[in-house]
């Protein structure tokens, strides 16, 4: 008996749906065993994990908070995986837009600029975020160069220029020498929901691009280009369509909205520029984007499922001493077994019992 | 029925080979055990079955191959010739059913274990490397540990004593595909095998080629040794194999004496039915030319590609131009020099419907009422992960309504699926699946139906019936030669030559990138087509039977 691995004829629709939660029932496995050997209740963990974030009120305002970045880069990488793109550096392009919006925020600051600051700010992040992550997309297109690898590289690039203006030139002169901005003004600030809560008017932009991407994906023609780049670009190329193109006009959309959640995170929950005020958005926001199928709605859930292992991390640290590292742990094995599923929308398992044979060659 | 077969004992035996056989009588449709003489067959399967899943490729499939002949496997695309001659020679295991070798039952764990038994095999696609010399890809596929320089010796030996013609020491990328072939065929030979299998091998020569690879088979079955033939070439078959067996869905239909078979008897055989005469096109009146090539060249957009060198063709309405040529003689070259995939710096060098189109992309000509076929279907000629609607949209979206201020009009795909699934007979599970669950003749008929439907001035088409059933084939000729009868300009590449006589007007050839003179279809006998695919000029050789009557 042995357990083969059989092509189906066409790909399943219900394992494609079906396949991120089997991902998350493994992982949920993985992170038992893992609290069981640092020694912790597997129950308690998981319940400080998974549970107790969702049961108050706060905390599920700060899900949604933590999850307006996350869906909103993933978007943005979901294009540009789909046309077969890597773009693996939306956690520079993320940076890059914070600090161009910030700019507008800081060079304003204490004047009597009017509404438009923040407006401003949003279309300078968004167009900054856009312009950095053409470096890679050009270099890919123009001279073959990895985009893997060029965006990647510019991610530290991005780190360390904010790093350098939080701690010159921008450096608030109130701020007792800590590397950070002055707090952003109001007109410079994303404005909240709810009075005295934390939810923000990016989450309304966050689903205003869930929306965009499902229409553009669904039913325009640029869509469709995208999608049939990356599924079989040759027959994209006999189509009319040119890849090169899409690759630019893909990573250009997904830094912009890269660009545009970083400017929203400082201006909004932050409310000034200073170093780490990324947890990895960036990075995470790749698994959200595989995690939710490279759907613009499986996107959404997804980045509220990993919006909460940061909120569940928190709690879990506090509640039980558990490491905040376990949570990039979680969301690694997560991504490992979001990919492994994946082969079962093209494969199923099959158990065969080839016939039992007497001899074995004659020589 | 019962042939009694008398084997030919050689004259001389063979140089390389070791074993000898004996000459005996036997019966060609006799039961297992119904055999008079006691040696057994050289191979036998018993109730040889191949399951994917559902589907069986193979249903106990009993097959009787004996030394000394030519047997040939006959079948329609998907009948499980593949899947039978991948067991045989050890690339799959069976999942019922046996194989016996020399009166034993084997179970072969992969191709070497086939090879040391005595098992060859040359397949349909070469695997050689490009960049190395003839010696060292045979070298590579040799299981043996000679030397490299006896290993070379004895392939000039081989390579002599069979007229297969090959110098060592030339990179395969200089080679002909008939000279590829023929690396292929004498790697099998020089291990000595009492049993060579033949996938397809005359797919890919001229005419010419093609009698000089019988004179060896023959050869090769004087010396004993036994040859599958998988063909689906039916005047081929009869001319070579002594035996035929016949496959279709999987099932052994029958094993006949093919040369007491009709070529349509043959073919009933293996389709199950009587296939559709084509009907041969009444009152096609040539119009303006709507195809025009002018001088084009073009240099290769990858290492080892061909040349495109001064072609220049008309083609007007009403009108099919067929290009033979053996594949890799840059047909793939000129499709994407006329489809726009690859632009020509001089826009004159194509004209469609009287517009210098050189410089214009795809979507351009195709706006200009040109249609294109690719030879391969899934990959270039569709997405196939994608459904078929999705699939009508990527070549119908430049011209045919389908897209209304970027926005895709679903209704107008899935209409273009429908009409082309009636027009055309696709069959399918579904509606709308994915265009990689149709079989190849479904999706062909479908991908030339969706071109179709758009009512093309142009159409260029390569292989259009290549790896399609029988059945499908007919349709795909027939829709071709109406769409000529309604005035479109249709170009057919093709490397079947029956095919391009029975639906072009005028034939030309491609070799080493240039284009014949087209010759008048009635005019062009397979001779002359043979020595044209050969890259001889009809001239020359013309000029040499004068000197030499």
């Amino acid at each position: 008996m042995q357990l083969v691995l059989e092509k189906r004829a066409e790909r399943s629709g219900t394992i494609a749906l079906v396949s991120p939660l089997i991902a998350i029932g493994l992982t949920v496995v993985t992170m038992i065993i893992l609290f069981a050997i640092l020694g912790k209740n597997p129950l308690l963990a998981l319940h400080a994990y998974f549970i107790a974030p969702l049961t108050d009120g706060y905390s599920l305002q700060e899900i949604a908070v933590k999850a307006t970045p996350l869906v909103m880069i993933a978007i943005g990488l979901s294009l540009c995986y789909l046309a077969n793109a890597w773009n693996i550096g939306a956690e520079g392009q993320f940076l890059v837009g914070a600090v161009a919006g910030s700019w507008i925020a800081v060079k304003t600051q204490g004047t009597d600029a009017g509404a438009w600051v923040l407006p401003a700010m949003l279309v300078l992040a968004a167009a900054a975020g856009a312009l950095y992550a053409l470096i890679p997309a050009i270099c890919k297109v123009k001279f073959g160069a990895s985009e893997i690898l060029t965006s990647l590289m510019l991610v530290y690039v991005a780190d360390l220029f904010l790093d350098y203006l939080v701690r010159g030139p921008w450096r608030d002169p109130n701020g007792f020498n800590f590397p950070t901005t002055a707090e952003f003004d109001p007109v410079a600030t994303v404005p909240l929901l709810i009075e005295g809560g934390r939810l923000h008017l990016g989450s309304i932009i966050a689903l205003l691009v869930v929306a965009a991407a499902a229409i553009l994906l669904g039913r325009t023609i640029k869509g469709f280009e995208i999608r049939v780049v990356g599924a079989a670009p040759r027959a994209a190329r006999f189509g009319g369509f040119n890849a090169n193109q899409l690759i630019v006009l893909t990573f250009a959309v997904s830094g912009a909205l890269a660009g545009l959640a970083g400017i929203i995170e400082v201006a909004g929950p932050i409310g000034h520029l200073q170093p780490g005020i990324s947890p990895g958005y960036g990075f995470t926001a790749i698994i959200v984007a595989f995690l939710g199928r490279l759907n613009p709605l499986g996107i959404l859930i997804a980045g509220l499922f990993l919006a909460l292992t940061f909120i569940g991390g928190e709690q879990a640290q506090i509640a039980m001493k558990i490491p905040l590292d376990v949570t990039k742990v979680f969301q690694g094995i997560l991504l490992f077994y979001v990919l492994a599923c994946d082969s079962l929308i093209l494969y199923r398992f099959k158990l065969s019992f080839p016939n039992r044979q007497v001899a074995r060659g004659t020589h | 029925m019962t042939h009694f077969h008398t084997l030919r004992r050689g004259s001389n035996w063979p140089t390389i080979g070791h074993f000898t056989m004996q000459a005996h009588q036997r019966m060609l449709d006799s039961t297992p055990d119904g055999l008079n003489s006691g040696e057994p067959p050289l191979l036998r399967t018993i109730g040889l079955t191949k399951s994917y899943g559902d589907f069986l490729a193979n249903d106990s499939i009993d097959i009787d191959i004996w030394p000394g002949e030519i047997h040939a496997l006959l079948g329609e695309n998907g009948a499980g010739k593949s899947t039978l001659v991948k067991a045989i020679y050890g690339l799959i295991q069976p999942s019922a059913g046996e194989i016996r070798w020399q009166g034993q039952r084997i179970v072969l764990s992969g191709p070497s274990e086939a090879r040391s038994l005595g098992i060859g095999m040359v397949f349909q696609h070469f695997s050689l490397f490009d960049n190395l010399t003839v010696a060292e890809n045979v070298a590579l596929g040799l299981d043996g540990r000679e030397s490299f320089k006896d290993m070379s010796a004895r392939l000039e030996q081989v390579s002599k004593t069979y007229g297969l013609p090959l110098d060592p020491k030339r990179e395969v990328w200089q080679l002909s595909v008939g000279e590829r072939q023929r690396i292929e065929i004498v790697r099998a030979l020089m291990q000595d095998p009492k049993f060579l299998i033949l996938d397809e091998p005359t797919a890919v020569l001229t005419p010419q080629e093609a009698d000089q690879l019988f004179v060896v088979l023959e050869r090769l079955k004087a010396e004993g040794r036994a040859i599958l033939y998988i063909s689906h070439k039916l005047e081929e078959v009869k001319r070579l194999c002594d035996t035929a067996t016949i496959l279709r869905g999987g099932r052994k239909v029958e094993t006949c004496d093919p040369r007491r078979e009709t070529a349509a008897s043959l073919a009933r055989m293996m389709v199950g039915s009587e296939i559709k005469e084509v009907k041969a096109a009444s009152g096609r009146k040539t119009t303006v030319p709507r195809l025009v090539v002018n001088d084009l060249s073009l240099a290769p957009g990858e290492p080892h590609g061909v040349r495109l060198e001064h072609i220049s063709f008309e083609l007007k309405g009403g009108e099919i131009l067929g290009i033979a040529g053996v594949a890799g003689n840059g047909q793939d070259e000129l499709f994407a020099a006329l489809s726009g995939e690859r632009l020509s710096k001089d826009p004159g060098t194509v004209v469609i419907e009287g517009i210098a189109a050189g410089h214009l992309s795809i979507t351009h000509r195709r706006r200009l009422g040109a249609a294109f076929v690719p030879e391969e279907r899934l990959g270039h000629g569709t997405a196939p992960r994608m459904k078929l609607s999705e699939n009508a949209l990527l070549t119908g979206h430049a011209a045919s309504g389908m897209v209304h201020r970027g926005f895709i009009d679903t209704a107008a795909t899935l209409k273009t699926v429908d009409r082309a699934t009636e027009t055309f007979d696709v069959r399918k599970a579904k509606r709308d699946p994915e265009a990689a669950s149709l079989s190849g003749g479904n999706l062909q008929k479908f991908i030339v139906g969706r071109e179709i439907l758009r009512n093309p001035a142009v159409l260029v088409v390569s292989q259009p019936t290549w790896g399609v059933d029988a059945g499908a084939a007919a349709v795909i000729r027939q829709a071709l030669l109406d769409l000529a009868i309604a005035g479109a300009a249709v170009l057919v590449t093709s490397q079947d030559l029956d095919e391009l006589a029975e639906i072009a007007d005028r034939i030309a050839v491609m070799f080493h990138g240039k284009l014949s003179a087209p010759l008048a279809t009635r005019e062009a006998t397979r001779e002359k087509l043979g020595l044209l695919m050969g890259g001889s000029s009809l001239e020359l050789e013309e000029a040499a039977h004068a000197a030499g009557a």
